[in-house]
């Protein structure tokens, strides 16, 4: 029986005891599976995307890119399989497969190719060797003829486009947005502040018809713009730097005032500066929303030239379920960008969001 | 040259009028201070002398200019606030020069002008520093050298010492004063506190709820209160005040006759009050000197005593139940339980206040 | 050699960092007109200056659209142009909710079963997603809260999927999932393992694991309750029981798995193995995202509360269910609102995971509208249109629920 003590000491933070009591135990291995199962399918991806595609159709579970050795065949045509022989007596020879016969193999001796003989199959293991194989990377994104539709280059291309503009101008639109409705009475103001909040209630997936339909008659279909501007004034980020620019002391602005700085000089060198905690949780928020962004763009871009990262992988996929090798290959190229960015600012991306708790 | 006036100034937000029309004149150079308790208005009528709360009605000019709609960085002014308002981003040098960068100074005048006050303040080490690595005293020095080097016509002070310990505020009301002096420009100054008014201001303006009081040198307001606030307001310990009322009036003269029992002559001019009229009559401790008991013109009961060595203040009840405070100069061997007389000294430094008006009756002169 | 020309000999400021020198020119640059138009209109109608690049946008990509929405919900047609569209009354809307029964969508018009399959899943896929996320974020955030080594790590490992692009982890787990998919071969290979494990003398190692697993926590447990035996032979005595209950119970034929069968575990119909796997990844996407919101929810609960609770004699249980919990109650609706709310839009993951399949099995609202509107020869705008703003009305009763849910437990 476990008894409520116990349970509870799992709840409660034990702090300042030596040892480690059993609520430890399970505390950790809880993470540990946790952890497993975040970092596992990612780790085992990045180490088959660079596999062969045989190793990857055979389903290989192995971590490593172990390949079987070949060796070419004495006509030249074929490449043989190399397994390891091993004799009745117990030594072993390195042998090439030429083909079966019964539940016998037919094997010549590396470097013997005149003296084929016959060796029973189970004495027969597979030579493997280690060869990652990295054209997986560069084979799409230097264009071979395998891999023409997935053109790397251009799709990142693209999806940095959007991320770098779309945030720069996401900030500047809606700092300056935010800076008029924290720190100027006008008339209208508060109505303004309630329709943003509100439609922070109102998801834009709801609205992708007349949106589509707005963003059409603009000619910005199949144009990276028709991407970026529709999403440049988010009532997140107008309510969260409002909410930071409000704790900004009106002094500040009234000493800047005094010295003579015009109004925009007041949010660009005073209130932009002063709101960088904020504006930075905005890029991040942003960064992540504009590089992982799928269903927009898959509205607005139909054709290929257009296409991020996202929608590139994402008909990859549907085009060329063979083509296993690349597709992975390609998908830890897509996410590598976040990865760093994440392994570099973890710290601050992590707190950032918690304190904003909005995404 | 510069010159402030006010004219019928007042301020209205929305439906509470805070300021009632003030009138007031400043000359060049001088240092004023505006005193009052908290919410009297000092500071909405500093900041519509500044430029950063429009004036409701009347006039605000500078050199004889109105310049009600001209913008606070265009009237040439400028002011160090009470949280000092440094830029956190910045460092020293930088939030000196950058209302210079904003004036298109050239840059070499905005180096020496940066360069000069920073020798001025005692501040030359610490340019490259940011504000929040300052103590509190030296970013007071820099929110002071953020106004100096703009070389403006008035300097505008909003509760600049308020954030500092005892100690430093006695250090910096001694530094505004001597930069005062070397600059000669013409400073106006907002504090609740009556002493650094005093000691520092050339003129004071006793403000509360929105209206001036008394406006005139320290001295004079110290000598000639004009009416009951102004007299309770400044001077430390506080004035005391004996309620009775106007026994007979002549000439030169009103006899009282208080409530604490006696009755005591004051001249002042107070025929047009009629006999039996409440008045309280306002006697600073330190113009009361001790008797035995039954000797003087009222009875003490002292409850507290509080030597200090150089100098000894009783607080005590009178007959009356009313509260009454005495310095003595040196110490005293009275104590607590003890009843004393009270002599109230020179009939010239007597205050006479009529009760209904609050106004003090005319002293003569 | 040429003499170094003389420095510069004025105190002059030292140089800014490139960035902070390029930041200031552009702002003197852009301060020219913004002065000169402050000069015209007044420093306080600059508020209307800074307003208006994101009014502008916000106007036209969000505000406008969400009233034409309503209009295009009562037009026909395949045009993008209003001005072609006729307009249709409420056939659109007809179409839609002209079923015999809502519960059983395969008796309505083919938009309607469309419609209402979607609305169906995506409100199962909701109900369930949902809580469970929740609560293993909140178990999450708990461990996390607790006196543990290295926190920061194991957050930032949680926090990752969250980083992942919804198409990244689509193909991720497809990958693994497909018939011949890792997690397969590591079924079958676990299966093969474990049978020869458990074939061969390795049985009696099991036994002993086992026993030790079970035996040893509740030897412990019990060495509390009785203390005339040394707590060191109830473990063991413990263990000894538990390795002779297996045995007999399962013995060894009964250990023994049957051969491994790979499952088909995104395409197989019969099963609810679709459902369930998207379920799964959108939760390993997600779940990141709210243990961190709730973690700082925890942290926020100031330490001084339990040493109080501590010094009155709280047990640890009575603080969490008294303490934590009602003051972690905010966290928990904002978590709850954000997370219901965006569990209905769900779209990404499962229409790269999936493809709304098989058949209809995971076909959520949203792909219906997507689709409707955007995919195949006819473009039905309309019924898109309609069924976003019924969508829209759903998911605003479900939040003003909520928030009025909220009011009332505050309130009271």
């Amino acid at each position: 029986m476990i008894t409520t003590t116990d349970v509870t000491g799992f709840l409660g933070a034990r702090r300042g005891r030596s040892g480690l009591h059993w609520t430890d135990w399970l505390s950790y291995t809880y993470l540990a599976i946790g952890v497993m199962l975040v970092l596992l399918p990612i780790f085992w991806m990045f180490m088959s995307s660079i596999k062969s595609p045989r190793a990857l159709v055979e389903n290989d579970p192995r971590l490593l890119p172990y390949e079987q050795v070949t060796t070419p065949a004495p006509d030249g045509q074929r490449q043989l399989n190399v397994f390891e022989l091993t004799r009745p007596d117990g030594s072993k020879a390195d042998v090439a497969f030429v083909g079966p016969r019964g539940a016998n193999a037919r094997v010549y001796e590396l470097g013997k190719p005149g003296d084929i003989f016959e060796a029973p199959r189970t004495a027969l293991s597979r030579k493997d060797v280690i060869s990652p194989r990295w054209e997986n990377y560069t084979d799409p994104t230097i264009g071979s003829t395998q891999s023409r539709t997935f053109n790397f280059l251009r799709y990142f291309w693209n999806s940095t486009f959007v991320t770098v503009v779309a945030t720069l101008m996401t900030l500047v639109v809606n700092a300056m947005a935010a800076f008029a409705l924290s720190k100027y009475k006008f008339r209208g103001r508060d109505a303004i502040v309630l329709v943003i909040v509100a439609t922070l209630l109102i998801p834009p997936t709801v609205i992708l018809v007349p949106l589509f339909m707005t963003v059409s008659s603009l000619g910005m279909l199949n144009s990276l713009w028709g991407v970026i501007i529709p999403a440049v004034a988010t009532p997140t980020g107008v309510f969260l730097l409002r909410q930071y620019m409000l704790t900004i002391p009106d002094e500040l602005l009234e000493a800047a005032r005094m010295d003579g700085a015009s109004e925009w000089k007041i949010f660009w060198r005073i209130m932009l500066p002063l709101s960088m905690p904020a504006l930075s949780v905005l890029a991040i928020l942003s960064v992540m929303w504009r590089w992982n962004d799928f269903m927009w763009p898959l509205i607005v871009l139909t054709q290929s030239e257009v296409f991020t990262l996202q929608l590139g992988l994402s008909t990859f996929k549907g085009e060329l379920n063979d083509n296993m090798h690349y597709l992975l290959a390609m998908t830890v190229l897509t996410l590598m960008p976040v990865t760093l960015v994440f392994v570099f600012l973890q710290k601050h991306i992590t707190t950032g969001i918690a304190n904003t708790g909005l995404k | 040259m510069a010159t402030l006036e006010l004219k019928k100034v007042t301020k209205t937000f929305g439906t509470t009028t805070v300021i009632h029309g003030i009138d007031l004149a400043i000359n060049h150079g001088e240092f004023i201070v505006f005193v009052g308790p908290s919410g009297c208005g000092k500071s909405t009528l500093l900041r519509m002398i500044a430029g950063l709360e429009p004036v409701s009605t009347g006039d605000v000019t500078i050199d004889g200019a109105v310049v009600n709609d001209i913008p606070a960085a265009e009237r040439g002014l400028a002011m160090v606030f009470q949280s000092y308002a440094l830029y956190p981003h910045m460092s020293v040098r930088q939030n000196l020069s950058f209302g210079l960068e904003n004036l298109k100074t050239p840059k070499p005048e905005i180096e020496r002008r940066v360069a000069e006050a920073a020798r001025m303040l005692q501040m030359d080490k610490l340019l490259e520093r940011r504000p929040g690595q300052l103590s509190g005293g030296q970013r007071q020095r820099v929110a002071i050298g953020r106004a100096v080097v703009r070389e403006p016509k008035i300097f505008l002070f909003d509760e600049p010492l308020s954030n500092l310990d005892a100690e430093l505020r006695v250090q910096m009301r001694v530094e505004i004063g001597n930069l005062h002096q070397r600059l000669g420009n013409t400073m106006i100054y907002v504090t609740h506190d009556q002493v650094e008014a005093m000691t520092m201001a050339d003129r004071i303006a006793v403000l509360k709820d929105g209206r001036l009081e008394q406006f005139g040198r320290p001295l004079d307001l110290y000598n000639r209160p004009a009416n009951l606030f102004v007299a309770g307001f400044i001077g430390s310990p506080r004035m005391n005040f004996l309620t009775g009322e106007l026994a007979s009036t002549d000439q030169a003269s009103a006899t009282v006759a208080l409530d604490a029992g006696g009755s005591v002559s004051v001249p002042c001019m107070a025929q047009a009050a009629a006999s039996g009229a409440p008045v309280k009559l306002g006697v600073r401790p330190e113009h009361i000197t001790v008797t035995d008991a039954g000797q003087g013109d009222v009875n003490l009961n002292v409850t507290i005593t509080e030597q200090l060595g150089g100098e000894s203040y009783l607080h005590g009840a009178m007959p009356s139940g009313e509260g009454l405070s005495v310095r003595l100069a040196g110490q005293t061997r009275v104590v607590r339980g003890d009843t004393v007389g009270l002599r109230l000294a020179d009939p010239a430094l007597r205050h006479l206040f009529d009760v209904a008006s609050g106004k003090v009756f005319p002293p003569l002169t | 050699m040429t003499p170094p020309s003389p420095a510069p000999t004025t105190a002059s400021a030292p140089a800014l960092n490139p960035v902070a020198w390029g930041w200031t020119m552009l702002g003197d640059v852009l301060d020219g007109p913004f002065r000169a138009l402050q000069g015209h209109i007044g420093a306080n109608r600059m508020a209307y200056v800074f307003l208006v690049p994101n009014l502008l946008v916000f106007g036209l990509f969000s505000f406008w659209p969400m009233i034409l929405n309503f209009y295009i919900a009562f037009t026909g047609g395949q045009s993008v142009l209003l001005a072609e569209r006729p307009f249709v009354g409420l056939s659109n809307f007809r179409e839609l909710l002209d079923c015999p029964s809502y519960l059983d969508p395969r008796t309505c018009p083919v938009a309607g079963f469309s419609f209402w399959t979607g609305l169906w899943n995506t409100l199962f896929f909701a109900v369930v997603q949902v809580p469970i996320m929740i609560v293993v974020a909140l178990v999450t955030a708990v461990v996390l809260n607790r006196d543990i080594r290295a926190r920061g790590f194991w957050r930032a490992v949680f926090f990752y999927p969250v980083m992942l692009s919804p198409v990244v982890i689509a193909v991720i787990w497809d990958w693994i999932l497909k018939r011949r998919g890792i997690l397969n071969a590591l079924l079958d290979d676990g299966t093969t393992a474990w049978n020869s494990l458990v074939g061969g003398p390795g049985y009696f190692g099991v036994l002993v694991a086992f026993g030790l697993l079970i035996g040893w926590p509740l030897g412990s447990l019990l060495a509390r309750r009785v203390r005339t035996l040394p707590p060191w032979l109830l473990r063991l005595g413990c263990a000894v029981l538990a390795a002779a209950g297996l045995a007999l119970l399962a013995g060894r034929s009964g250990l023994t798995l049957a051969d491994y069968r790979p499952i088909n575990w995104l395409i197989d119909t019969r099963s609810g193995w679709p459902m369930f796997w998207v379920i799964f990844v959108y939760t390993w996407g997600h779940l990141g995202f709210y243990m961190l919101i709730l973690l700082a929810g925890l942290q926020a609960i100031p330490k001084d509360l339990y040493e109080a609770a501590e010094m009155d004699g709280t047990s640890k249980s009575r603080a969490f269910w008294r303490i934590t919990l009602p003051l972690l109650m905010p966290t928990m609706i904002v978590v709850l609102v954000l997370s219901l709310i965006r569990a209905f839009q769900v779209f990404d993951e499962v229409y790269v995971l999936t493809g709304g399949g098989p058949g209809q099995a995971t076909k959520m609202i949203i792909q219906h509208v997507y689709e409707s509107a955007f995919i195949g020869d006819a473009k039905r705008y309309g019924i898109a249109a309609a069924s976003s703003v019924l969508v829209a009305g759903l998911l605003l009763i479900l939040t003003l629920g909520q928030l009025a849910a909220t009011r009332k437990k505050a309130g009271g």
